[in-house]
């Protein structure tokens, strides 16, 4: 068995620190270690977004980062965004604009967005699409997932 | 009775728990102690095991026990037949059915060899190097005609040839009428395997409590109760010991209801030997080897027609490509077979296929189930004998729909219920004068014109199709009203992002006079509910939804029976809403339906003999047969000549499903079809070398449709109510991935002018580029 190293950082603000093989996936810390089972992982290498979280701020595959490479980051996954039962505007957009079927990829396309939606809060189609295109969904075609996005920068304008 | 919820765009139930991250997923299941299995799968696609040496990863730090077929003893059984043969005259079939783990020899690459039970599943996948096969490898059969030929090398030596199964199916006399022709199209047809490629891959959580005797399972399976009681009966425990949990699931497609599984069989064994509950999750990669494929068929095929495009008849024999084993039994060709017919008048049709065995994962139902085939056969000699006759494509579809005043059409050949294949409704002309209208057909040649005068390469594709659904056996349905007023609707179907926890309650919602928000509905767990079927074929909405429907009637009988004895009032004189009963015009004179519920199970008096506790009821809906759905898809895309890459400019759906529960998730169902349509058309393709490797087991290199690759999708709906059922409705979760394939290879023909004839799919623009090389 490999020695254990000590990482810390905070998941949602709230602070963890734990002992982990440096092996170890940081999809796999979230998910087992921490019970945040709202990352989902689809693929492990990298190609369809599912397990997509922020580091710092920004849209990472958590399946191509070792929980150890996230040590002192802040990070925030899908559990993150409602307050309490409120959920946040982008997750209610999907709500009504029937964005999700199985919601499997959700949590990624959540997370993508966010960072997105910061630095484009008026996207067009074409750059809404082009934003979506590194995660994967199989159940809706995307074109709810479109509507969902178009609905949740009006929202988030205010 | 007014509806309120059914038909309405009801916003879903379930999507605040999904959109949280807080829906619990068959990996999400954590429990104390719990162990972690990986699977030793075969490198080989045809070998002998001379050995197995376990001993390495025994010696792993971590690894808990290494099973293989020789610990299972007398629990080593070939895994089920799920589908037997159906009833069809001098049909041949060799049951072959694969193995919970590889004793003698491997079939395809990916077979289960071993398990290893570890602490991690990082440890699990550490030890599968440890272990050390011993093959000898065989020659390899995977092209179709090959093996058939005498010489071939055999996946079973029992059997003189890789010969899965032999039908013939016929109406009428195709040579006759092949005499009277004025245009005979012969063509030989490819369409390739696939992958379903759900975003969650498979998983398995088996918890044996040893003191309660109790065994759960959680599974991403669209069937929990055919598993529970496969395993009860395998394991020799009562089917109320053994509780299978199909919780959210992250999409299904079909490959989740081919059962058992090896790993399904394996895991409950495991997890009593290892008395620790075990977890097993498939991989990515891994998925592309041990969950099911669907589509290789090869198709020698002739359309006879007269001289106004009319069919007289068609003869079509197919190769099918059954994989290494045949458990689904003939579900696919079957489909293919029968929904080759489309919606046209077929006088004379003789049909005849050869499953075949070959080294190469299972096929078993993927969206569509082998009518892709069907279709693709149909549409593209339908085309081709059109250009020959000098008829508009849409012009000689039309021609041949069947008649709206010919039904219910009896096509007299068997279809995948067991049932003669007949249509129940259809009306099919309208929806392809819609679609027409949608797409814009009457200005395209114009459009088309001034676009090639730009260098720009357009193509119009119009086709049509029939969807045969909501076939049986049965489901079941429980409808309860709460003392607080809440009602729980329970099925023993499944639920993988359909939507089943709205379109239920909207049903029940209506019966009961209850919000559709204050209905909570039960799928896959057979704690809940003991007889069912499973999610699968386009059923859940038809079988399920129609047993909901029964129930929440009977429900509304009790509510107004006892309703009427409590407020002294006859029951025509009460109203159900909002979660009360009142006596109309008297609104004081009014009792809340938790109120009733209490009621109807008191402490003091008696159930009268004859009568049940509470307001509950359960209801069962069984058809005699499927309902027909259909519908026809148009698209208007651009070819870049240079690269062969395509862009969709307009694509148009117009479907008949009858009476739509939810338009809003009737549409998110087509456009996923048709998404999963077009990654099966144009970007979709495995690869295999001649050792029988799959060369693209990964999404780098095995191309799924992004959303710069799905276009917006107009639908138009048409509502041809089915008479088999008392809501009307038809299925429609298959209706867009059907037609999309002979949908490309028409528009792309068009693109380029037919300086290339399309008899295969998946195209590609590497493809295209060798086909317009060749041609």
């Amino acid at each position: 068995m490999t020695d254990l190293i000590s990482i810390s950082f905070k998941v949602n603000g709230v602070q963890y620190k734990k002992d982990v093989e440096p092996r170890m996936l940081l999809s796999d810390f979230l998910r087992h270690e921490l019970d945040l089972t709202g990352t989902h992982v689809g693929c492990e290498h990298g190609v369809c977004g599912s397990c997509t979280i922020l580091m710092d701020g920004e849209a990472v595959r958590s399946c191509l980062i070792f929980a150890a490479q996230a040590d002192g980051c802040e990070l925030t996954t899908v559990e993150g965004l409602a307050q309490g039962d409120k959920l946040h505007p982008l997750q209610e957009a999907f709500r009504e604009a029937h964005g999700l079927q199985c919601g499997y990829c959700t949590p990624g396309f959540l997370m993508t967005l966010i960072p997105f939606l910061k630095e484009n809060p008026n996207p067009n189609e074409a750059e809404i699409r082009d934003a979506l295109s590194g995660n994967l969904c199989r159940c809706t075609g995307y074109q709810n997932i479109v509507k969902a996005v178009e609905l949740g920068a009006k929202k988030m304008k205010g | 009775m007014t509806t309120q919820f059914f038909g309405e765009r009801i916003l879903r139930n379930e999507d605040p728990q999904l959109l949280t991250g807080n829906a619990l997923f068959v990996d999400d299941v954590h429990l104390p102690n719990m162990a972690h299995a990986a699977f030793v799968r075969s490198v080989y696609a045809h070998a002998k095991i001379k050995s197995i040496d376990v001993s390495a990863a025994l010696q792993r730090e971590g690894v808990i026990a290494v099973f293989t077929a020789a610990d299972m003893g007398d629990y080593w059984q070939p895994c089920p037949l799920v589908v037997p043969p159906p009833p069809i005259k001098d049909l041949k079939f060799n049951e072959r059915t694969q193995l919970p783990l590889v004793k003698d020899k491997v079939r395809h690459v990916g077979e289960a060899i071993a398990v290893i039970i570890a602490e991690s599943r990082y440890i699990a996948e550490d030890a599968i190097a440890d272990v050390y096969v011993d093959y000898e490898p065989l020659p390899v059969v995977m092209d179709l005609e090959k093996a058939l030929k005498p010489d071939a090398p055999l996946l079973f030596e029992e059997l003189k040839d890789n010969v899965a199964a032999h039908v013939i199916q016929q109406k009428g006399d195709y040579a006759t009428a092949k005499t009277k022709a004025a245009v005979v199209v012969k063509k030989k047809f490819f369409y390739d395997r696939g992958v379903a490629a759900a975003m969650e891959n498979r998983g398995i959580v088996a918890q044996w409590d040893r003191r309660a005797q109790q065994m759960t399972v959680w599974d991403t399976t669209q069937a929990p109760i055919p598993i529970r009681n496969g395993l009860a009966a395998r394991l020799g425990l009562s089917a109320h010991q053994v509780r299978v949990v199909a919780p959210y699931l992250g999409g299904g497609f079909g490959p989740k209801v081919m059962m058992l599984y090896p790993e399904e069989v394996v895991l409950p064994w495991a997890a009593i030997k290892v008395n620790r509950p075990v977890k097993w999750i498939e991989d990515r990669q891994e998925n592309f080897f041990a969950t099911s494929h669907e589509r290789f068929q090869t198709h020698t095929s002739e359309i006879a027609l007269a001289s106004d495009g009319k069919i007289l008849g068609v003869r079509d024999v197919f190769l099918h490509d059954s994989g290494a084993y045949d458990p689904y039994g003939l579900t696919v060709p079957i489909n293919s077979q029968c929904t080759l017919l489309g919606p046209y008048l077929v006088p004379n049709y003789y049909s005849e296929f050869t499953a075949v065995f070959t080294n190469r994962t299972i096929v078993t139902p993927y969206r569509g189930a082998g009518r892709q085939h069907g279709v693709f056969v149909m549409e593209r000699l339908l085309d081709m004998g059109a250009r020959e006759l000098g008829i508009d494509r849409a012009e000689i579809r039309k021609r041949n729909f069947i008649p709206p005043d010919q039904f219910p059409h009896n096509h007299e050949i068997i279809y995948q219920d067991f049932a003669p294949l007949t249509y129940d409704s259809g009306n099919y002309a309208p929806a392809l004068e819609k679609a027409k209208k949608m797409i814009g057909y009457d200005s395209f040649p114009a459009e088309q014109k001034r676009a090639r005068a730009e260098g720009k390469h357009l193509g119009l594709g119009i086709v049509s199709y029939v969807e045969g659904t909501g076939i049986g056996p049965y489901e079941g349905a429980r409808v309860t009203i709460g003392t607080n007023g809440k009602v729980s609707v329970v099925t023993g179907v499944g639920t993988q992002g359909q939507g089943h926890f709205t379109s239920f309650a909207q049903i029940v919602a209506d019966q009961i006079g209850v919000d559709v928000r204050d209905i909570s509905v039960v799928t896959g767990d057979t704690a809940e509910f003991h007889w069912g079927a499973g999610t699968f074929a386009s059923r859940g909405a038809v079988v399920a939804g129609n047993a909901c429907y029964a129930a929440g009637q009977m429900v509304r009988s009790k509510i107004l029976k006892l309703a009427g004895e409590v407020l002294e009032a006859p029951e025509s004189d009460l109203e159900i809403a909002d979660g009360k009963v009142t006596v109309k015009g008297q609104p004081d004179s009014s009792i809340t339906l938790g109120d009733l519920a209490g009621r109807a199970n008191p402490m003091r008096g008696a159930v009268k003999p004859g009568t049940k506790p509470g307001l509950e009821a359960t209801a069962y809906f069984g058809p005699s047969s499927g309902t027909t759905a259909s519908g026809v898809h148009a698209m208007i895309l651009e070819v870049d000549p240079e690269t062969m890459l395509v862009k969709i400019n307009k694509y148009v759906v117009v479907h008949d499903c009858g009476k739509m529960i939810n338009p809003m998730i009737v549409e998110g169902q087509v456009h996923g079809g048709v998404a999963q349509g077009i990654g099966n058309a144009f970007y979709e393709q495995l690869f295999y070398d001649d050792n029988g490797q799959l060369l693209n087991a990964s999404f780098m290199d095995y191309l799924l449709p992004t959303a710069n690759d799905v276009p917006h999708i107009d639908i138009g709906h048409e509502e041809t109510l089915s008479p088999l059922n008392p809501m009307g409705v038809k299925g429609v979760g298959e209706a867009g991935a059907i037609p999309v394939g002979a949908l490309f290879a028409q528009a792309i023909e068009d693109a380029l002018e037919h300086k290339v004839e399309i008899l295969e799919i998946p195209l590609s623009p590497n493809r295209l580029f060798e086909l317009m090389e060749k041609q």
